[in-house]
């Protein structure tokens, strides 16, 4: 198995992009980062995407974008795993260059979301939890997080208005992403007076879906230093998995596919968790950023909320998560989240993540969450110092 | 008019109602609603309140409900021992595919068995329970399930609409070493006389004013009653209790009146006042009412009645069973109880009232 | 809506048709044919009593497609007394008068309609247990 690095990024801002499509936003997405490798050509292609099929009737997004984009006649797939998605399209370009069957592989993330009317959205989002258990009886993701966030502030004792942190704080960091949707900082009394979509999650704790594309380049790391930008390889790469259904878990407030894979990445690289300088985690919802940090290791079950609240989460804080405004301050574009998770943990790493800047950051990790859980892809990515 | 003497419906078997069950949904829609919007309250009203289905509630769930609660009162029946599922009504969800078979497979009742809907408007549910009286009763199988329910529209602003309500009543017909009351015999009275109808396609019935009560409603429910008590030799004082169909309260009250029923055998089979006229359900409402509070060895006299038009009557007599398997089931007073009241606005919506494309 | 595939679900979602393990005799539900507890195939049928109580409960203000015209509904999770977990709307019941641990008892009622003219999927829902017949 070879070192991965990532040698180019690119994303488009998260937004409704009314007068782009699927192909287009995928392709400025990775043209810039081919541009920002500085490669012309690529071996293979990767796409990360959730929903094309239910939302715009187009499937084979491989070859689609691969003939799109000028690269007609590269191996190009598809991968889906839900929210986890673009995390996938990245795992495979990692799997696909560590093993010496792409020496250059091309991940893009690209969903859009704002071709379907929002009830349509809805029901196409439930796509990825369990169909004729969850859907079929009117669940809608809001739902689904809102009973466990229930759960979580009944078993652990919390008030609905310690759960602000998480979006406070996405939305702070988002005011210094060019790429985020949302660049309107956020208030504990705006956050309590927020309207509720499914009690008790209210519209704050709920990151709002929007159209967007992010590309990343990987080549084997021993060759990374001939490109121009700082290197960041890949140090770990895992996939958890739970069941689908919230009702089939062992216990709902275990995100246990997500500390199988965050496990798995410590142990690929060797590091305890408290060696992680910041966490690009999943917060969909604001329990679901809760719940991640304790699945993944920072903290006791039922501790993930204080951490939020005593402030360890921030720019300044033990542990900051969603640097460049997370999926609530950028916004969530289905599949392609996972890679922007990605293109942001390798701003941090590369030190260009502006005012943003987590001081020294050595150690990234990025974690995707498939539906309400029953995907976890976890990246670790470590700064290579030339 | 045919003056031949009146001969009984019934089987040489013995059978009984082996199992009964109710069931009334919770919302309840005050007839000075309708008047309000309607007459800017100078109507009057016919009925206190009538019970309106949920979103999620439709003749199908109705009758599943009540066949529960039946086959909770029956001593230990196996469903797939049930060899018919017959289900009244004149609101079947499908205009095409049965609500029987629904209901069969929701208690188990499949494959197995006969099932099929019936519709004679107000009594699809009593025929359907003759039916299985005598299917029972010919030994064709062990138990038949016989179920009355609808979820019925009166057009927005009509007479019907202060009184259109909903519910169902359930009955597991077996044999009479069950029962919980014996079949005694039965009459019917039928003639073609259009006092009420829907034309298919049509979301709403018509009906012809005065012309159902007279020659329709009065005759009808008159002479099965007549018929059934001549030829059993009954009088009215032979029963403790009398039920009819109730599309209102004026009609029941006159007819029982007409035949020499006191109120105090009536009063607790006449539910319209507070749950409408539930049409295929109502009079079997009224026979659960009765046999959640009938002492054994009391007689029961059912009267329906369907447009277009006939009336089954139905006699009765309550078992020593009744009292140690009638609490095995909410009563059909726990569900008059359980009431949410609405407003015309929320009725419009529950009944789709509202054009949403 | 699939027809077959609302047909193929009828027996669970009618009356609560669920699984019990052959080896350690865990209550399945929904039927799974593979036992969550010991992997032992577990395809022997086993009908849940549909009594449980509310694990947790939110109101749904934005349906997804198909369910648009039911607004708010209520939705939960609710533990069977056999053990399984289930996802469910709540009916008979205003949203405010719910709370975790509210004993529950399962009801069939419509799921949804496919519009005007496909079929109806009727299934389970929970109500709050509002009569206490001495069985």
């Amino acid at each position: 198995m070879r070192d991965v690095a990532i040698i180019g990024i690119g994303q488009t801002q998260v937004d409704e992009h009314w007068e782009l499509g699927l192909c287009q936003l995928a392709l400025q997405a990775l043209q810039a980062a081919m541009a920002d490798a500085g490669v012309e050509w690529v071996d293979a292609l990767y796409v990360g995407n959730m929903l094309s099929g239910e939302l715009t009737g187009q499937e084979h997004l491989g070859a689609l974008i691969a003939d799109f984009a000028g690269l007609r006649g590269i191996e190009a797939l598809r991968l889906e795993a839900a929210g986890a998605s673009g995390a996938a399209a990245l795992r495979m370009g990692y799997l696909a260059v560590g093993g010496g069957w792409a020496d250059i592989a091309l991940v893009v993330g690209v969903e859009k979301m704002t071709d379907a009317a929002p009830p349509d959205a809805e029901a196409a989002l439930m796509a990825g939890a369990d169909a004729d258990h969850e859907a079929a009886h009117g669940l809608s993701f809001a739902a689904l997080n809102a009973l466990l966030m229930r759960r979580y502030m009944h078993q652990f004792g919390y008030q609905a208005q310690d759960f602000g942190g998480f979006p406070i704080n996405a939305h702070a960091n988002a005011m210094n992403n060019p790429c985020a949707m949302f660049h309107i900082p956020l208030k504990l009394e705006s956050y309590a007076r927020a309207r509720m979509i499914a009690p008790p999650v209210n519209l704050m704790d709920s990151a709002a879906i929007g159209d967007g594309a992010a590309a990343a380049v990987l080549v084997p790391t021993e060759w990374a230093q001939r490109f121009s930008q700082p290197v960041v390889r890949i140090a770990a790469s895992a996939v958890g998995t739970d069941s689908v259904a919230l009702h089939d878990r062992r216990d709902p407030l275990l995100l246990e596919g997500v500390a199988l894979s965050a496990r798995r990445a410590y142990e690929q690289v060797g590091i305890a968790p408290d060696e992680i300088d910041f966490f690009e985690l999943y917060d969909s919802f604001s329990i679901t950023a809760a719940m991640s940090l304790e699945a993944a290791g920072f903290c006791q079950l039922g501790m993930g909320a204080r951490m939020a609240l005593d402030g360890e989460i921030t720019l300044q804080g033990r542990l900051p998560i969603s640097t460049m405004g997370g999926l609530k301050g950028r916004g969530n574009p289905g599949g392609a989240t996972g890679v922007y998770q990605i293109v942001e943990a390798v701003q941090q790493l590369r030190g260009q993540a502006g005012p943003n800047q987590v001081p020294d950051a050595r150690w990234g990790m990025t974690q995707s969450i498939g539906g309400s859980g029953g995907t976890a892809i976890t990246h670790i990515l470590e700064r290579v110092n030339s | 008019m045919n003056d031949e003497q009146p001969r009984l419906l019934k089987p040489d078997r013995d059978v009984g109602v082996v199992g009964y069950g109710a069931y009334v949904p919770r919302f309840r829609l005050p007839a000075s609603e309708v008047d309000r919007i309607w007459t800017d309250g100078q109507g009057g009203t016919p009925i206190t309140e009538k019970a309106v289905p949920g979103l999620d509630e439709d003749v199908v769930t109705i009758s599943i409900e009540a066949a529960r609660n039946a086959l909770a009162r029956a001593a230990a029946v196996d469903p797939a021992d049930i060899r018919a599922v017959w289900v009244g009504s004149e609101s079947h969800p499908y205009a095409v595919k049965p609500t029987s078979t629904v209901v069969a497979e929701a208690i188990g009742a499949i494959p197995h068995t006969q099932a099929a809907d019936w519709q004679f408007a107000c009594k699809a549910g009593s025929e359907a329970f003759q039916a299985a009286v005598g299917f029972v009763g010919s030994g064709m199988g062990g138990y038949a399930l016989a179920i009355g329910a609808d979820t019925a529209q009166g057009r927005p602003g009509d007479a019907l609409e202060y009184t259109a309500g909903a519910g169902g009543a359930a009955y597991l017909l077996g044999p009479a070493g069950q029962a919980l009351a014996i079949f005694e015999g039965s009459y019917s009275f039928v003639t073609d006389t259009p006092d009420f109808w829907r034309r298919a396609y049509q979301h709403y019935p018509s009906h012809g004013g005065r012309f159902t009560g007279q020659p329709a409603y009065f005759r009808h429910s008159s002479a099965a009653a007549q018929g059934l008590m001549q030829a059993m030799g009954t009088t009215p004082e032979d029963y403790a209790y009398a039920v009819f169909h109730q599309p209102n309260l004026k009609f029941p009250s006159s007819v029982a009146r007409r035949l020499g029923f006191t109120n105090q055998q009536c009063a607790p089979g006449l539910l319209v006042g507070e749950i409408g006229n539930t049409y295929a359900g109502s009079s079997l409402l009224g026979l659960t009412a009765v046999l959640d509070q009938a002492r054994p060895g009391e007689r029961i006299l059912l009267v329906s009645f369907g447009s277009g038009a006939g009336s089954d009557a139905i006699s009765l007599r309550v078992t020593e069973a009744i009292e140690a398997r009638r609490d095995r089931a909410p009563a059909t007073r726990d569900y008059i109880a359980r009431r949410s009241e609405i407003d015309y606005a929320t009725y419009a919506r529950y009944r789709r009232k509202l054009v949403m494309q | 809506m699939s027809v077959p595939n609302t047909w193929r679900l009828q027996q669970q979602r009618y009356r609560l048709m669920g699984e019990v393990c052959d080896r350690c005799k865990t209550k399945i539900f929904p039927p799974r044919d593979v036992c969550p507890e010991c992997e032992a195939p577990a395809k022997t049928q086993f009908a849940l009593s549909g009594r449980g109580e509310v694990y947790s409960y939110s109101t749904v203000y934005n349906a997804p497609a198909g369910f648009e015209d039911a607004t708010p509904y209520t939705v939960a999770l609710v533990r069977l007394e056999e053990g399984p977990l289930v996802t469910a709307q709540l009916t008979d019941v205003s949203a405010e008068e719910v709370e975790i641990g509210m004993p529950v008892e399962m009801v069939t009622r419509r799921l949804r309609a496919d519009g005007a003219e496909g079929i109806i999927s009727y299934g389970y829902k929970f109500r709050p247990v509002q009569f206490s017949p001495a069985i």
